[in-house]
């Protein structure tokens, strides 16, 4: 089977828009989280959220290539843009070889919202505007990234709740692993507007530490009372290692296991047994010793409930090597169908300079965190291999394992 | 509005929303040439037209429509039509 290498990364989030940003950010421990009373006015019962920039691309794409372009997959193409880059992938070497594309994403809220109104008022579908269509669909990222730079291989895009960036890179790795693609761009898209977060927020799911927005989430804290909605988009170019050596190309990481699994049980409460299921099954390709792992970026988002979970099923696996962890959601925000990839780049910028990223607002454990190592603070520390945790409505779970490459 | 009026409106909106420059817009050019106009193209054609006069074109009324000139004539008799 072919060994599968990272070769690029690329981040447009609420911490940062490049991987130099966003590196000290985690590093000093900063908060993108900000409270937007547009969200109050429009009858959010919590207004906190991660702040992104949404970009305006007009110097860089044309207007066709802009037009069916949604919000998601305009943070997307820069965050992509920043990958291709560092992978030292140009348009020639698109155009020449069979590239795939697939990320995550699993709505599209605003430009439904937005077709619909217009329909409703003018009683005509027409005039929506022929861009609406391609920045409706759920596959609006791959759709335009796509045609935007080019690509001929694997298309589409996996919508498995907050596990879908990670799924999506879980995937691609198989596919590369398996020898039917060289080389994919992974990734995972989060929109951020009012109308994307409004049902997930009539659910009581969000903070309302609304006071204090840059304390609100507080993973594994023991006055913890909700995740805090965020979004951006992160991407990774993943290749097989005789792909990246053939181009000379530098090598962030190499991914060595992807578990995924189903809970088969409730539709939004997690349980134990189908995360350890997951964290298994990714350890079991990666060598099965869960000692190897110097680091893990819990799934954690700061929820009563889901941070239990995860904490127990930690505690059983990790318990025992006292495996530092933290979770970054803590200073992202939930990034929800980003979340999986952006966790990636984070994990690959703490393993390049050599430190792990607190979890910020841990103050006080409650009693399933307390047997945790969790950092509150962040601290200098060599990290050869990385865990990043993932889990989705649905009972969804995945888990990748990330390490530094050694030929 | 004068012709002339309604001519710099409509130019407006083109070069706003086709990302022309506004020197290419003369009235013997073609429409479809200048703008780069492709099928999804009418259907925004469609959608600033109605913003700007408060009319619905239909994709057949653009059948004969060839330069810039043809397009303010149908502009023109369309206004005229509503008063």
């Amino acid at each position: 089977m072919e060994r599968v290498v990272i070769t690029g990364s690329g981040i447009h989030s609420c911490i940062g828009e490049s991987l130099e940003v966003v590196r000290d950010s985690l590093f000093k421990g900063k908060s993108g989280i900000v409270l937007d009373q547009e969200r109050k006015d429009f009858g959010f019962r919590s207004g906190l959220t991660g702040a992104v920039r949404e970009p305006d691309l007009k110097k860089e794409l044309s207007r066709r290539e802009r037009i069916g372009m949604s919000e998601q997959a305009k943070y997307a193409y820069l965050s992509t843009v920043q990958a291709l880059e560092q992978a030292g992938i140009d348009q020639d070497h698109l155009d020449k070889n069979e590239i795939g594309i697939l990320f995550g994403n699993d709505s599209s809220a605003r430009a439904v919202m937005e077709a619909v109104d217009t329909i409703r008022e003018k009683k005509d579908t027409t005039l929506v505007g022929s861009g609406s269509i391609f920045q409706s669909m759920n596959c609006t990222v791959s759709m335009n990234l796509s045609t935007i730079f080019k690509l001929k291989g694997i298309n589409f895009t996996i919508s498995g709740a907050c596990a879908s960036g990670s799924h999506a890179i879980g995937i691609g790795f198989l596919l590369i692993q398996q020898g039917l693609q060289e080389c994919i761009v992974c990734g995972g898209a989060q929109e951020v507007n009012k109308y994307a977060f409004g049902n997930f927020d009539g659910i009581g799911a969000f903070s309302i530490r609304e006071d204090e927005p840059t304390k609100a989430s507080r993973p594994f804290d023991r006055d913890r009372d909700g995740l805090i909605p965020s979004g951006g988009a992160a991407t990774i170019i993943i290749e097989s290692l005789s792909s990246a050596k053939k181009r000379g190309a530098k090598i962030l990481g190499e991914i060595v296991g992807y578990g995924f699994s189903s809970n088969g049980e409730h539709i939004s409460n997690p349980n134990k047994d189908g995360q350890l299921r997951s964290l298994k099954r990714a350890l079991d390709q990666s060598g099965g010793d869960a000692k190897i792992v110097d680091y893990v970026n819990a799934h954690a988002t700061s929820t009563p409930v889901g941070d239990s979970f995860e904490a127990q099923a930690l505690y059983e696996v990790f318990g025992s090597h006292n495996t530092p962890i933290s979770s970054t959601k803590s200073m992202t925000g939930h990034e929800c169908w980003m979340a999986g990839a952006s966790e990636i780049v984070y994990g690959l910028i703490m393993m390049e300079h050599g430190f792990v990223a607190p979890n910020i607002n841990f103050e006080n454990p409650d009693e399933n965190s307390v047997k945790l190592n969790i950092f509150a603070n962040s601290k200098e520390l060599p990290i050869n291999c990385f865990l990043s945790n993932s889990f989705g409505f649905g009972g969804t779970n995945s888990t990748l394992i990330v390490k530094k490459f050694v030929s | 509005m004068s012709k002339e009026e309604m001519i710099e409106k409509i130019n407006g909106f083109l070069i706003e929303e086709f990302e022309v420059d506004a020197s290419v817009i003369k009235p013997e050019a073609s429409l479809q040439e200048t703008l780069d106009l492709d099928s999804l193209d009418y259907v925004d054609l469609v959608v600033v037209i109605e913003s700007n006069f408060g009319f619905k074109v239909k994709g057949e009324d653009f059948i004969g429509l060839e330069t810039f000139q043809d397009f303010y004539d149908y502009i023109e008799e369309r206004e005229l039509a509503k008063a």
